[in-house]
């Protein structure tokens, strides 16, 4: 895999794609911020990629997120001075100056719109995340198994609005942003998990800005057999080629459920699969047979056209292939299956490594 | 009823005159420069074949492929500023986003960014100011712009501040014609502008054109009002089209794959429409084509209105044939198959050629035509429509295959499994399907489910809102129908908001004869 070293217009488009594809079904489009960084790089630079490394120990890396639902997003666009206030609010709280962006979740929208600020601000982007996916909860990250807490953190909203928090555990913070994302009208762009280079070294997912951008250009190149050449190269294995028969959804506390009924096509024909969704997928079974689970990655291709395919995009007839791909080795560890594993999202289901 | 059905293809101008069910004729005649003296003569083939005056018409309905070419080509399209109420949010993607630069330069597109807007819950995002419409106006007016298109955050939601917008530009100037987005398209600000845009810039074109036909029907002496059908296989009035040309963008697809269901009697089909120069391969529902996803691209813009889910590929009658290298298509003799082919006394040779050779048909005048490899290129071309019917499939249901269009005589009887049908007319399905639209009514809106309104309530809600919008279309009110319900809760949010669309249908009703 080739890493990247900077990013324009041009690669951008893979980047998004690859984006959806780490969005194991959620995370919303990363259409949405990949138009944002487009209309920045008009009259930016290309937005440099730095790996960790160059960095020295005691300089300051910002994360930029969207936190919110990325349907409001498809209706309400962000004031794009939100970058530019939030990174100025996070170095008066950390009194320093900020070296470079990082991207904490290289899937789905938030996969793109770091680049918005960098592009912006005019800084660096660290190649790597601290997902290596997408997550529902903003402590599903690397950062909390090293300790490191989501406070200080900003929010803002496209009205100029800012606010700070200052929190005792990153389940609070999660709780009281998201609170508040409401009434700044559904979205919002934050800061937060301010690291250093020297923790940022330790508990980053490297590379996953060079993995989405090669894994949207395989979706670009290969069309509907991309799956295939990324089971390969990324040791993922083909879970399942079917038709959607059933969607099944509720709706609460933020999260949209579901369960996915799948009937085999093709090799598979004669079989069945069942998938359960929270706004990512989480489960993969056939009958009582686990065939993936979180945060093992479960990834939705459209048989027909190759492309990522949501949640929200679930429904009856699609035909797609679905394909695990094995989470980041830092997922493994039985703190982080607590945080992140089947359990935590209330299914009754021991995790079980691709 | 006696309606005529029309379809404006690329090739050829169809119509039909049917009486209620039933086809009395139809006719076809070449696709003419300015459209309306084709659609003439199909007209007047139609009537003698059916025996019929056009005083004894009751509806003309016509497809177009008009307001499309238009797009594609960047031809007749009128200079168009866009007013979008978002302010203070909004700016981070501006209007026109990911468009071609050329259709924005043939349309000398621009915008303006102005304060208002609604958050999803329908509180504002800020006050609509007066004074800033009309400078926002004034500055469109002052770089050329002819059509104004209005937009606002989740008009969809509340489309009061366009509406009040509208209202503004009119007491200022009360001749601009404005498109507003609420009309249009449904959730998502940028696909709902865009289609907002392309309706705004189509204004005159649509003008012209209801005009041209309104002049055709006084002078074939019709006493029966125009319709057109839209992209959702529905239709309009001939008054409506000229606010809302983009709502029949793309009706081509809908009208063969209605008119197919129509005549096999098959409500739930597959439909191969085989022309000329391609092939649509889509699936009907309930009579109804299945739809796209959330967004679609026309002409390289990404709107969001409904229409058909079809794959189309480069397969046709006209479609060019290597006998050596083995392939057919995509480049196609199209309209001058009947002096081009083989079989037709010309020199190049098409896929009719090697069906003809091979025994599948008997078209043209040459019959006794030996083409190398013809096994070959036939198993080639049933497999190029085996696997898009294999992939336009939404379940292992035995459903039949309907092939309609002049070139799905090539087909063979049986495809993925599934037996095809060909059904009597099957070369008029579009100018059907035109002649047997019903009206519809459509909306889109997020509702917060709480103690005060349950999710039952709120589908049935908007489900009275939509038929009074058919019925507001001379939707006959006794035969509506639900055609499609979806709820879609929004995702990461607390509280259970739900996005609610609903679509009816119901008959075409005149009161007036």
């Amino acid at each position: 895999m080739q890493k990247i070293t900077s990013v324009d217009k041009d690669n951008l488009e893979a980047i998004a794609i690859g984006g959806a594809v780490l969005g194991s079904g959620g995370g919303g489009d990363p259409y949405v911020g990949r138009l944002m960084t487009n209309q920045c790089l008009e009259t930016t630079q290309p937005v440099k990629v730095i790996q960790v490394e160059t960095l020295n120990d005691d300089e300051l890396i910002l994360p930029i997120a969207m936190m919110g639902a990325p349907t409001v997003m498809m209706e309400k666009f962000p004031s794009g001075n939100e970058f530019t206030q939030l990174v100025s609010m996070m170095e008066k709280l950390m009194q320093k100056k900020v070296s470079a962006i990082l991207c904490i979740e290289a899937g789905g929208l938030n996969s793109t719109i770091p680049f918005v600020a960098a592009a912006k601000l005019g800084l660096p982007i660290v190649d790597g995340d601290a997902m290596g996916r997408a997550f529902p909860e903003l402590q599903m990250v690397s950062f909390t198994l090293g300790g490191i807490t989501a406070t200080p953190m900003a929010m803002i909203d496209d009205k100029g609005n800012g606010a700070t928090f200052d929190t005792i555990s990153n389940q609070w913070t999660e709780k009281l942003a998201r609170a508040l994302t409401i009434q700044m009208g559904g979205s919002a762009m934050v800061s937060l998990y301010p690291v250093t280079a020297k923790d940022c070294k330790k508990y980053l997912i490297k590379n996953s800005l060079s993995l989405i951008h090669y894994i949207g250009n395989v979706v670009k190149d290969h069309s509907y057999n991309a799956y295939q050449v990324l089971a390969k190269e990324l040791h993922g294995k083909h879970l399942f080629q079917a038709r959607v028969r059933d969607v099944e959804r509720t709706a609460g506390e933020g999260f949209t459920r579901g369960v996915v009924k799948l009937e085999g096509i093709g090799d598979f024909v004669g079989r069945n699969a069942k998938l359960d969704f929270q706004n990512e997928f989480l489960i993969a079974m056939e009958g009582e047979k686990v065939l993936a689970t979180t945060p093992d990655l479960i990834c939705l291709f459209d048989a027909n056209t190759g492309e990522p395919v949501t949640t929200e995009a679930m429904k009856y007839g699609l035909s797609v292939n679905v394909l695990g791909l094995p989470c980041d080795p830092i997922w493994r560890s039985k703190e982080a299956i607590d945080l992140v594993g089947p359990k935590y999202f209330k299914y009754d289901i021991e995790y079980q490594p691709l | 009823m006696i309606r005529i059905g029309v379809d404006v293809g690329g090739t050829n101008t169809d119509a039909v005159v049917m009486h209620s069910e039933n086809l009395l004729g139809g006719a076809k005649s070449p696709t003419t420069k300015d459209i309306v003296s084709g659609v003439k003569n199909a007209i007047i083939a139609a009537l003698n074949k059916s025996k019929t005056k056009s005083e004894d018409i009751e509806a003309l309905i016509i497809g177009t492929t008009h307001f499309v070419n238009a797009i594609v080509q960047r031809k007749s399209l009128a200079k168009t500023g866009l007013i979008r109420i978002c302010l203070p949010s909004g700016g981070a993607i501006l209007p026109f986003a990911d468009w071609p630069k050329e259709l924005v330069d043939s349309m000398n597109g621009n915008y303006q960014l102005v304060k208002g807007g609604f958050e999803m819950d329908g509180s504002e995002i800020s006050k609509l100011n007066k004074n800033e419409i009309i400078d926002a106006l004034n500055k469109l007016k002052k770089l050329g712009c002819e059509e104004i298109a209005i937009s606002s955050v989740f008009a969809t939601v509340r489309g009061d501040m366009e509406e009040e917008a509208l209202k503004i530009i009119k007491e200022n100037s009360p001749n601009t014609n404005i498109s507003l987005s609420k009309n249009i398209g449904g959730m998502g600000l940028l696909e709902r502008e865009n289609a907002a845009l392309i309706n705004a810039t189509l204004k005159p074109l649509a003008k012209e054109v209801v005009n041209s036909f309104e002049e055709l029907r006084t002078k074939m002496k019709f006493k029966c009002p125009i319709f057109f059908t839209r992209n959702d296989g529905t239709l309009i009035k001939s008054s409506e089209v000229e606010d809302l040309p983009v709502l029949t963008f793309a009706c081509g697809p809908t009208n063969s794959m209605r008119g197919a269901a129509f005549l096999s009697k098959e409500k739930n089909a597959l439909v191969v429409d085989v022309g000329g120069t391609t092939t649509d391969v889509g699936e009907v529902k309930d009579g109804f084509p299945r739809q796209a996803g959330t967004s679609v691209t026309v002409a390289d813009v990404r709107t969001n209105f409904s229409m058909p889910d079809v794959i189309s590929f480069g397969l046709g009658g006209g479609s060019l044939v290597d006998t050596e290298k083995i392939t057919v298509g995509p480049e196609s003799v199209g309209h001058e198959l009947t002096n081009k082919a083989k079989v037709f006394g010309g020199d190049v040779l098409t896929a009719s050629d090697v069906a003809v050779s091979y025994g599948r048909c008997k078209i043209g005048i040459e019959h006794e035509l030996e083409v190398n490899n013809k096994k070959s290129i036939i198993n080639l071309m049933d497999q190029m429509v085996e696997d898009k019917v294999a992939r336009a499939r939404t379940s292992s249901e035995k459903i039949p295959v309907i092939a309609v269009g002049g070139g799905s005589v090539m087909l063979d009887n049986s495809i993925d499994g599934l037996e095809v049908i060909k059904p009597q007319h099957n070369d008029l399905a579009n100018a059907v399907g035109a002649a047997i639209a019903q009206v519809s009514g459509q909306v889109s809106k997020v509702i917060l489910i709480d103690d005060k309104i349950d999710r039952e309530s709120a589908i049935k809600q908007v489900t009275v809102e939509a038929t009074k919008l058919a019925v507001d279309r001379n939707a006959d009110p006794s035969t509506i129908n639900v055609l499609a319900v979806s709820d879609m809760p929004l995702s990461y949010l607390p509280g259970n908001n739900l996005l609610i669309n609903v679509t009816v249908v119901g008959d075409l009703k005149m009161e007036n004869k």
